[in-house]
């Protein structure tokens, strides 16, 4: 019915990548030439002078519209070991307290010649709005990178989560990979889906009570379970996800207490993962509500390295932004 | 001028209410339909249409149009072929009060164009807590009571509210929309939605509703009627408590006839309504509704500045601008369902004008001459100059469509297109 037809509106008219917004629709050769760049990145943070200089005198602006500290440091680093400046804008507490649109507030960082957006927004296609804007605006050597609209996407996190599984598995093919909690709500677990059903895993589950998991859930490629443990069997990967707080009482769940009782990782239920299988969340994490200390700080848990690819993902996306 | 004579040569005349489907002249005298066929006894036209090649029929009724500024809307309408809208009450301030009612009434009557029957508030402020004025802001023109979007949480409110209307006879909207299941959603629970992450509607939020209200309404002899259903499962309810004898109808809004979640594609905010666009099945179940009489059509019409949807897809205001979209949208649904012109036309002429309970929609003898004329082969492109209306936020900008209304009359006064009338004498 529509007309124009609807375009991926992060690939450009070449087929390179304009702007990073989510990973569906993103072709296997980008998503592996993303890792391939974080892999050439990871020395630079072993370094002593900890820089590149690709993005020298380029600007990075940190636009966070939903705090979060832990994410745009992330950002923060990543830019500045390219030697980008980056600008912090706390926008959840200034422009639009005082009535600023969002595309207000982006014509306005656009005049002060940004090169980069880093977007963080509590509703989902905020980013894509923005690039869309910047692309009516003709302005394709402006890039925007989504760190996390609603419940949508968080792509650099879904790009870092496949980095570790290659890292530890070195093939996807033949992978079982488990998503386990709050999938309703979790922009990481449709990230994480969209990546590795590009990449060819064997198999995605995902696991969680009905109320945290989205309707139609299985035409996304997945197979749904609702038992913790004949959902991890034989899994080669187990993603954790965090539940936030004010979900923990009411009506999504009865109490934390009891989630741990039913969907906690603990040394018993990772036994039924295969022997070998890895442990990841995307922090911060909840001990003792969603994952057992002595599993976080287990042989298998791969959660601090997930942090330290992090950096360099967020580089590679970057970089290639960049043009690089 | 009221008694102007009107000749309307050589259309297609199509009227569903009559079952009038062939080439006829159409006579108008004093405002009135005087015949249709043979020229009434010492008829002599000091106006003449010629409709060769175009469909003649009554002027299209709207279950709801929000109207904003009057007169581009109202334009707008007539641009469109519609006669008679509805005036949901949801306006600023709310219609609640019999004051308010009559200035719409006497503002929109002042400007000559379409007419506008007000739907009242059904409850104060439409906050679902105290009952409004029914029977005053029926005197004052109202013509059905609604809470268009705004929940009644207490049913008990909702319970009195059928006991009075159904009091004085007076029929009830009700947009069928469970607040606490809709709660926080912007987009149908489903694939889509969940693909996009974008918070949902269960289709229960629509049923859980239409089941209360019909119980309410068997229980209190309510007439009620359902605007804007959104689901399979929504019209199969009211199907069957029609079958069963129920005093009950409803109406789909014509982008819910074209559109289904896929339409949302990336975060466009233009599809975003209230209730939400659902999946394909629903979308061919509503299809149906339509085509076999269960659910008349509206426009639900709603203008928006640009701003209103330069926002995040959850954040942007719902709602379309339809007005000049309606006829092409439902002769569209016409060809695609392989319906006769007279079947669709009625969806929007003879079955809402009876929803309404009034005079419209038909081009019986003695009735007031609205009408419309339009050309089926037309075809033209929606873009923001093309529309008459402020609102210039549709999800078919840059969409060519077929059927173009040429002229619209109003009590046999030509209110849009009157290039097209000129004096016998020239002839």
């Amino acid at each position: 019915m529509r007309n124009p037809p609807l375009s991926n509106p992060q690939i450009g008219a070449d087929g390179a990548l304009t702007h990073l917004l989510s990973t569906e629709g993103l072709p296997r050769e980008i998503l592996l030439n993303i890792l391939d760049t974080a892999s050439s990145f990871l020395e630079v943070s072993d370094r002593d002078v900890k820089k590149v200089p690709l993005l020298r005198g380029k600007s990075v602006f940190n636009l966070f519209f939903e705090n979060s500290t832990r994410t745009r440091t992330t950002f923060e680093i990543a830019a500045k070991r390219l030697s980008a400046d980056v600008i912090n804008l706390d926008v959840a507490r200034s422009s639009t307290s005082k009535g600023e649109t969002l595309l207000d507030t982006v014509d306005n960082l656009v005049s002060m010649h940004a090169d980069m957006f880093v977007v963080r927004h509590i509703s989902s296609g905020a980013p894509h709005l923005i690039a869309e804007h910047l692309n009516r605006l003709g302005r394709s050597d402006i890039h925007v990178i989504n760190a996390g609209d609603g419940r949508h996407a968080h792509p650099t996190q879904g790009l870092l989560d496949i980095f570790t599984i290659r890292h530890y598995k070195k093939d996807f093919s033949g992978l079982k990979v488990a998503i386990v909690g709050d999938i309703l709500h979790s922009r990481v677990a449709r990230s994480n889906i969209h990546a590795l059903s590009t990449l060819g895993v064997a198999e995605i589950r995902v696991i969680g009570p009905q109320t945290l998991l989205p309707a139609a859930m299985e035409t996304m490629g997945v197979s749904v379970f609702l038992d913790l443990r004949a959902g991890v069997s034989d899994c080669d990967v187990i993603i954790m996800l965090r539940l936030q707080s004010e979900r923990m009482n009411g009506a999504f769940l009865p109490s934390a207490r009891e989630y741990f009782k039913c969907y906690g990782l603990t040394p018993e239920v990772l036994a039924f993962a295969r022997p070998d299988a890895i442990v990841m969340h995307p922090g911060p994490m909840n001990r003792g509500t969603e994952i057992d200390s002595e599993v976080a700080d287990g042989p298998q848990s791969v959660i601090l390295k997930q942090v330290t690819f992090g950096i360099a993902v967020r580089m590679a996306v970057m970089s290639l932004l960049a043009g690089n | 001028m009221l008694n102007a004579a009107v000749l309307i040569k050589n259309g297609r005349v199509v009227d569903p209410k009559n079952r009038v489907d062939r080439v006829a002249d159409v006579f108008i005298d004093g405002g009135r339909i005087a015949a249709v066929g043979s020229p009434p006894q010492g008829f002599v036209p000091n106006t003449v249409i010629d409709a060769r090649d175009r469909i003649v029929c009554p002027g299209l009724v709207d279950l709801s149009a929000r109207l904003g500024a009057l007169e581009p809307e109202l334009s707008a309408a007539v641009g469109g072929g519609i006669t008679v809208t509805a005036c949901p009450p949801d306006t600023q301030p709310p219609l609640d009060e019999p004051g308010l009612v009559e200035r719409l009434v006497r503002r929109s009557a002042a400007l000559g164009l379409a007419r506008v029957v007000p739907v009242g508030a059904l409850t104060q402020q439409l906050a679902g807590e105290r009952l409004a004025e029914m029977f005053s802001l029926h005197e004052a023109g109202c013509a059905a009571f609604s809470q268009v979007q705004y929940p009644i949480f207490d049913t008990q409110v909702l319970f009195r509210a059928m006991q009075y209307a159904a009091t004085f006879g007076f029929a009830i909207h009700l947009q069928a929309q469970d607040p606490y299941l809709s709660r926080d959603g912007v987009a149908h629970d489903g694939e889509f939605a969940s693909r996009r992450g974008l918070p949902g509607i269960p289709v229960c939020a629509e049923t859980v509703a239409i089941a209360t209200a019909l119980v309410l309404a068997e229980t209190t002899g309510a007439r009620l009627h359902f605007g804007r259903l959104s689901s399979a499962a929504g019209v199969a309810l009211v199907r069957k408590a029609k079958s069963a004898g129920l005093n009950v109808s409803c109406d789909v809004a014509i982008h819910h006839l074209h559109l289904s979640e896929d339409d949302i594609g990336y975060f466009d905010s233009h599809a975003r309504f209230v209730p939400p666009l659902r999946s394909a099945e629903d979308r061919s179940a509503l299809r149906d509704a339509a085509a076999d009489g269960t659910a008349a059509l509206c426009s639900d019409h709603t203008p928006l500045d640009e701003d209103a949807k330069l926002l995040p897809f959850p954040d942007a205001s719902p709602g379309a601008s339809a007005l000049e979209l309606f006829l092409p949208l439902t002769l569209k649904w016409a060809e695609e369902s392989a319906l006769p012109l007279e079947t669709a036309l009625a969806r929007v002429t003879c079955d809402p004008a009876r929803i309404l309970g009034i005079d419209a929609g038909e081009l019986t003898v003695g009735r007031a001459a609205d009408l419309c004329i339009f050309d089926p082969a037309e075809t033209w492109r929606v873009s923001a100059e093309t529309l008459c209306s402020d609102g210039k936020n549709t999800p078919f900008l840059g969409v060519e469509l077929t059927g173009r209304v040429k002229a619209t009359l109003i009590e046999g006064r030509v209110v849009f297109g009157d290039d097209l009338a000129f004096d016998p004498n020239v002839l």
